[in-house]
């Protein structure tokens, strides 16, 4: 099964949802795809509750010409203008004339004692699990990381019954004030941080305090914080722990494209430096969802042809940047994180790979070829974020699929070709058994 | 700075690791100098396979030879280098194929080598998820699999146990006469030179006739015991008439993880490291062919690597006939993990004039020099 779409958007959060509304309104076909069975991204995609300005873009959404891949994964660039997205046991390919990739970001997690813990889990994830029906009213719940995800989370959480016990910022309170004076610049911003503040009212914000341990026999019992020479234990239900954003740029390494201290290079119109690839939202640098918006916006218009329209957004752009320079200033990690896991403390979850068998490698490529860490199902998504931050490595070639697939997805798209390719003598690709491996 | 060895090995994947540790073992005051990460190079690549193979009687003799050097190591190898003593199957799909096994189980009954015959039944019953029914298969059970980074590197410690010393990261940009220049400008003295940089020894001697053979492999998430042999089709003997020189083989090995290594695939003339997806899909078809379930498994990675091919599929191993200080151990093409330790056994035996166990005489480089003069 293959399609042909003038432009293909993967990503279906903030920047990829404006960014396909732009391009359709402008006469473009404009196919939409997103891991998730519902677009919205990681902030709008659970539906209820949402701001009426989010609540806008779905409807108009839902009411263009977008074509929606909603539950299908982008897997693969196979060859030249094609991308392969995976659906359960289903595969298909995409061609474009042009691709915007808005594949947003993931959470930072650090390795401490005990994060492995059952309900020891990311700020982002417990809120979604939350959103999900996970019931939390009454629940115990430390929110510990940097970021001001941790506050909308905290107030989220709040919001639905749960006692936040602390807010831990690893940040000094330094840094938030400039963070803070950032926000006053940008009104948007100030209302969502404070209306969150209000939700998380009763909870305790903790600067310059992290998590140093967490206990339980089973699951999580209790925490133990730390802040400047203070150390203290806290018995909770949840710990929702979360060290700011690492932005998703697999996909455009796979293409190609140049990235620069971790992020997609673009220019202003976000085109990336393979020719008719065009980059918006988290992976250009995390700066939240109306930049991403803006980003979308762009990329879509300029996709789309429409390069006079996207170039009088701009403006509008670079007056984010501030934002996006604060923010990254205000969620610089604090060396002393970087001792926080002791000897047996896991870091690659899924190879079971301890700091121990870590400490001492040259680079993340000894360190995989020689530990498995980064080795299993997520490819070091997970363990390459943290290592990047303890040792300062730097993750090796990103090699298809981008995300698991199905072995047959690798082959071909749609039906199975099950037979084998080469029992005759006339196709172009022989066998070669007996010199085998 | 310049210092003086008995021997420098120019490469630590695992043929140069294997030297290290037998020159080291014996005595010798040994240096090893690395480019990269220990093992990162085709050795990293390469699917593990330890096996005996019959192309040729040379094949034979160094396989064979190799292989029990494993069975004598294998106790020593620690868990990170995964040995298991899984066996090969290889698998035939009609009566023309099970002529080839029974032809397989001769040639190795002559040198040797245990193996059983497994007709249509018994061969569903050793591996229920292949594809049935087939005509039967060779059992070779002292055939194993192992992670070779980590043999590698388990080499490379043994080496450095017995005194051997690692340059790494440095690259050895010059070699001759007694000589390894470093790219740092340290200089290395010694009665011999070992070159054991897999496909990149071309760069220190441009006239070696090896070129890189570029081959395709996929991993899978954890499946324990769905595969239970290193599992090879037979079929060659239908594409014999083949046109090109690219190909595909159903090749699928069980990991000590429940991964399942998924192979394999041979190009010639392909420079670049990116995943060719045409010859990955008639890779992946042809598995899936062998093992219909093959298709469903989930795949967390693809990679490539090169293999050191040669014109006769023979490995240079021994003196550089233009400058023997220069000891050859590369072009090992698919089968250098395999034949690593005999290989590294014949380069001791030749520095230290001992009469080796197997003739070394097919695997001389001179063999090479000798056809490049009378052409
Ligand atoms: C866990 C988490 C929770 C957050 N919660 C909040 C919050 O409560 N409040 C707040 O203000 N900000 C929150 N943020 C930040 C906010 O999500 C971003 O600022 C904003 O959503 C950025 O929009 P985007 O379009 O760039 O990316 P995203 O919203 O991240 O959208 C990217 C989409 O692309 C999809 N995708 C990625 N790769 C592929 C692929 N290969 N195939 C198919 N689909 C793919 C992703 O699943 C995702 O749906 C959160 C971020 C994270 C990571
Ligand atoms: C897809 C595939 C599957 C395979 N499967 C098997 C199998 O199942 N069984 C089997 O037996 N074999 C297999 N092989 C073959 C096997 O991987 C190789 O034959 C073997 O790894 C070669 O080892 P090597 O040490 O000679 O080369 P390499 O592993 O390439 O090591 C050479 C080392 O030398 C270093 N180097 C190079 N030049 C210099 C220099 N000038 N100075 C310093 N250092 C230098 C490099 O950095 C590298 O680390 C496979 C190969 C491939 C590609």
């Amino acid at each position: 099964m293959s399609a042909h779409f003038d432009l293909v958007v993967v990503g279906a959060g903030p920047a990829g949802i404006a960014a396909a509304i732009a391009a359709a309104r402008a006469g473009r076909s404009v196919a939409l795809v997103d891991d998730n069975p519902a677009p919205g991204g990681q902030i709008w995609r659970h539906g209820a509750h949402l701001p009426a300005a989010a609540r806008k873009w779905l409807v108009e959404l839902q009411a263009s010409s977008v074509v929606p891949f909603y539950g299908w994964r982008v897997i693969d660039h196979p060859a030249a203008r094609l991308i392969r997205a995976e659906s359960g046991a289903d595969c298909t390919d995409l061609q474009y004339d042009r691709l915007i990739l808005a594949t947003g970001a993931r959470e930072r997690f650090l390795p401490f004692p005990g994060w492995t813990l059952p309900n020891v889990l990311g700020a982002g994830g417990l809120d979604a699990m939350v959103r999900g029906g996970l019931p939390i009213a009454g629940k115990r719940v430390v929110v510990a990381g940097t970021g001001p995800l941790l506050f909308a989370v905290a107030g989220h959480l709040a919001a639905r019954g749960a006692k936040i016990l602390a807010i831990c910022e690893q940040a000094q309170l330094g840094h938030l004030a400039s963070f803070a004076r950032c926000l006053l610049s940008d009104p948007a911003k100030l209302f969502q941080g404070a209306g969150y503040m209000l939700a998380a009212r009763g909870a305790r914000l903790h600067t310059g305090c992290w998590p140093v341990a967490a206990a339980g026999t089973t699951q999580l019992e209790s925490v133990t914080l730390c802040q400047g020479s203070r150390k203290w234990t806290v018995a909770c239900d949840y710990l929702a722990c979360g060290f700011h954003l690492a932005p998703n740029t697999e996909l455009a390494q796979l293409l190609g494209c140049r990235t620069a201290y971790g992020f997609v290079v673009t220019d202003d119109l976000q085109r990336t430096s393979v020719t008719d690839v065009f980059c918006a939202g988290e992976p250009t640098g995390i700066g939240g969802v109306e930049l991403a918006l803006i980003e979308g916006q762009i990329a879509g218009l300029a996709a789309a042809g429409k390069l006079r329209d996207a170039q009088s957004l701009v403006p509008r752009r670079q007056r984010k940047l501030g934002f996006v320079a604060a923010l990254r200033e205000s969620c610089t990690l604090n060396p002393s994180l970087r001792n926080l896991a002791d000897e047996d403390t896991i870091v690659c979850r899924c190879e079971d790979v301890r700091h121990a068998a870590l400490r001492g490698r040259a680079s993340w490529r000894d360190a995989k070829l020689h530990t498995r860490c980064g080795m299993g199902p997520c490819q070091g998504r997970i363990c390459g974020v943290a290592t990047e931050f303890l040792f300062a490595w730097h993750a090796d070639s990103v090699r298809p699929p981008v995300l698991p697939a199905m072995v047959s997805s690798l082959a071909s798209p749609g039906p199975t070709r099950n037979q084998p390719a080469s029992l005759s003598a006339e196709t172009a690709i022989s066998a070669h058994s007996k010199e085998t491996p | 700075m310049s210092e003086v060895w008995d021997v420098v090995v120019a490469g630590a994947g695992i043929v140069g690791a294997a030297c290290a540790a037998e020159c080291a073992g014996l005595g010798l005051r040994t240096a090893v100098v690395e480019a990269a990460e220990i093992g990162g190079g085709a050795t990293a690549a390469g699917m593990g396979h330890i096996v005996v193979m019959d192309d040729s009687p040379a094949q034979m003799a160094l396989t064979h030879y190799s292989q029990t050097l494993w069975h004598a190591l294998s106790p020593h190898l620690g868990p990170a280098v995964e040995y298991e003593s899984c066996g090969t199957l290889w698998v035939a799909v009609d009566d023309q194929e099970m002529d080839e096994v029974r032809r397989k189980h001769r040639v190795y009954a002559s040198a040797g080598i245990t193996t059983e015959i497994l007709d249509s039944h018994s061969l569903a019953e050793a591996e229920p998820h292949l594809r049935q029914p087939l005509a039967g298969a060779l059992l070779v059970p002292s055939d194993g699999v192992l992670y070779p980074p980590c043999a590698a590197a388990c080499l490379m410690e043994q080496a450095q146990h017995n005194g051997a010393r690692l340059y790494a990261p440095r690259r050895v940009v010059f070699a001759r006469a007694g000589t390894a220049r470093l790219d740092d400008g340290t200089e290395l003295h010694a009665a011999h030179i070992v070159l054991a940089g897999g496909a990149d020894t071309v760069q220190l001697l441009p006239e070696l006739p090896i070129r890189g053979r570029k081959g395709h492999l996929v991993i899978t998430d954890r499946y324990p015991g769905m595969v239970r042999h290193q599992l090879v089709e037979l079929g060659y003997l239908k594409s014999a008439h083949s046109v090109t020189t690219d190909s595909v083989a159903f090749n699928v090995q069980p990991r000590r993880t429940g991964q399942i290594l998924i192979g394999s695939s041979r190009q010639y003339g392909a420079e670049d490291s990116a995943v060719d997806h045409e010859i990955l899909a008639a890779m992946i078809d042809r598995t899936r062919w062998y093992l219909p379930d093959a298709g469903s498994l989930s795949a967390i990675r693809v990679w490539t690597g090169f293999r050191a091919a040669t014109p006769d599929k023979l490995p240079l191993i021994g003196p550089w006939p233009g400058d023997e200080t220069l000891i050859l151990a590369t072009g090992h093409e698919g089968l250098g993990i395999t034949t690593s330790l005999a290989t590294a056994r014949l380069v001791a035996d030749h520095l230290l004039g001992r009469k080796p166990k197997i003739s070394i005489e097919p695997y001389l480089p001179e063999r090479f020099s000798r056809s490049l003069a009378h052409a």
